[in-house]
């Protein structure tokens, strides 16, 4: 059997005395998308940078493709990706210039045409030659993506991206991931605080708060194990009285688990 | 892993800075700018004593000034690079991607190389030409020396590194700090007998002062100490080993406390 590209167990990460992530289990099939949710603190970054081998955890492992990734970081990053609203590619160098230091740090052989395809996709060909310092951060988010697809990976972190687009811009890059997801089979974890977008990106949903999972489904499972009418409200909840009443984990009238 | 990856990836941080450079010109002018600067002020102080008819011997403050601004760009070189990848927020990119910590330091070393290079050649041009001294006359020794120093560059530049990821921003002032901080203790200008007894030891436990001492014994009498050298090049191992194990221990440390992805966003 295969392992999944993605599969996090018992994780446990202790900052001092904050338990920032508290026994936390879940795995990620290859082509499909994982919303990461919670509040401000709630453990995700430091579950995505535990996967990414920036954080060491406390115990439990972190696997990507079978292999733990504290032990072999260096051969699972060419492998995967990541793209961040909060991370910047150098600002004084030009989007190509950025895109062919990050070919060679990916290994990618003759990348000019594999950049051409990527600027093109995002709608930002014309753009090549300018300073990513100048563009606007709905042009800088979509070099980010440019860069994090730029080693055609098999798992992709996707740190709010669309962050500070516009609806028009956030729609086209929402649709091209959708587009690469699916050609490509890529599994991703995604994060951002825009409920209506992880709805539509996300094939299933892990609640966080407090370092640990709250709730995980589909939007719809969630939706009516909530209780809620919609994410947002579920998000608010969470956020607000850490739990959630879940309605499949209580006993039925009958005694049995639902 | 093959070796072309590798090499792929360890230029990319070349690259990253020979982009730059190529289109600004204010900061490629700064490789050339201060070191030449340096060279004027202390070449006509130089003329100026001389004309005080001091001995001609205090023409070796310009060989002393070319083969201190190799140590100083050396280090300087690899941590500037490694500073700036933090103000761009670039940092979290460089470490998600697959280029090892060791592969981006030698990257950085390597940029470092080439500007030393670059400066030393071109101090060594002009410090012929406007006060008739030439370099060369240190001999074949030259290069074991320049090669001492730009190793010593890089050990002052793991350890300042190092710091710099634990600390982030509020380490900065070291990456122009740390050579000065050897500075006085290196014998650059004056042999290590002007200093105090109990300064001497500290001086003694540089790589640096022996290859200014080494230089200085050439440039007086012609002669070549070997001993001298090889007490560099020893030293130099134990500085490259010990500040290799301090940025792996820091590297850890940061993983393991989380401040490397704060880091990279800060």
């Amino acid at each position: 059997m295969t392992s999944p590209p993605i599969a996090v167990e018992s994780l446990c990460k202790h900052f001092g005395n904050v338990q920032a992530v508290d026994d936390v289990s879940f795995s990620v099939k290859k082509g499909e998308i994982l919303g990461l949710l919670g509040p401000n603190g709630a453990g995700k970054t430091t579950i995505i940078h535990m996967l990414l081998g920036l954080v060491l955890p406390t115990s439990g492992s972190a696997r990507l493709f079978g292999e733990e990734v504290a032990f072999a970081r260096q051969k699972l990053l060419g492998r995967v990706n990541f793209s961040s609203a909060y991370v910047a590619l150098p600002s004084n160098l030009t989007v190509r210039e950025n895109l062919l230091v990050f070919a060679r740090m990916y290994s990618v052989r003759r990348p000019e045409r594999r950049i051409d395809e990527l600027l093109e996709r995002f709608e930002i060909g014309q753009l090549a030659h300018r300073v990513s310092g100048s563009l606007s951060s709905g042009q800088q988010a979509r070099l980010s993506l440019c860069k994090s697809l730029l080693n055609e990976p098999e798992i992709l972190f996707l740190d709010e991206p669309t962050s500070g687009l516009d609806p028009d811009i956030a729609d086209k890059v929402r649709r091209t991931l959708r587009e690469i997801q699916r050609e490509r089979g890529l599994a991703m974890i995604y994060t951002s605080h825009n409920m209506p977008e992880v709805e539509l990106m996300c094939d299933r949903i892990i609640f966080l708060s407090r370092g640990t999972i709250v709730m995980e489904g589909t939007t719809s499972e969630l939706l009516e194990r909530a209780q809620q009418a919609s994410l947002e409200e579920v998000f608010i909840k969470v956020a607000r009285d850490g739990q959630i009443r879940d309605v499949a984990s209580e006993p039925s009238p009958s005694g049995d688990q639902a | 892993m093959n070796t072309y990856d590798r090499w792929l990836r360890i230029s990319a941080v070349i690259y990253r800075y020979l982009y730059l450079y190529r289109r600004s010109v204010t900061r490629a002018g700064e490789i050339v700018f201060w070191p030449v600067m340096d060279l004027l002020v202390w070449g006509f102080l130089t003329l100026y004593l001389r004309e005080l008819s001091v001995s001609n011997a205090i023409l070796f403050l310009i060989g002393s000034l070319i083969f201190w601004d190799f140590l100083y760009r050396s280090q300087q070189a690899t941590t500037v690079a490694f500073i700036e990848e933090m103000w761009s927020k670039n940092l979290l990119n460089i470490f998600l991607s697959p280029i090892s910590v060791w592969e981006y330091i030698l990257g950085t070393c390597l940029l470092g190389l080439m500007k030393s290079l670059f400066t030393a050649v071109l101090l060594a041009a002009l410090a012929w030409f406007c006060y008739a001294f030439n370099i060369l006359a240190v001999g074949p020794m030259l290069i074991p020396f320049v090669l001492s120093l730009l190793l010593f560059g890089w050990a002052l530049a793991m350890f300042t590194m190092a710091l710099m990821l634990r600390f982030g921003q509020a380490a900065e002032a070291l990456v122009w700090g740390i050579p000065f901080l050897v500075q006085p203790f290196s014998a650059v200008f004056y042999p290590v007998d002007v200093l105090p007894v109990g300064l001497r030891v500290i001086a003694y436990l540089l790589p640096s002062t022996y290859v200014f001492e080494g230089m200085r014994a050439i440039l007086i009498n012609g002669e070549t100490s070997w001993s001298l050298l090889l007490i560099a090049f020893a030293l130099n191992a134990v500085y490259l080993a010990a500040g290799a194990a301090f940025f792996a221990w820091m590297f850890r440390l940061v993983r393991e406390k989380g401040y490397l992805s704060r880091l990279g966003m800060e």
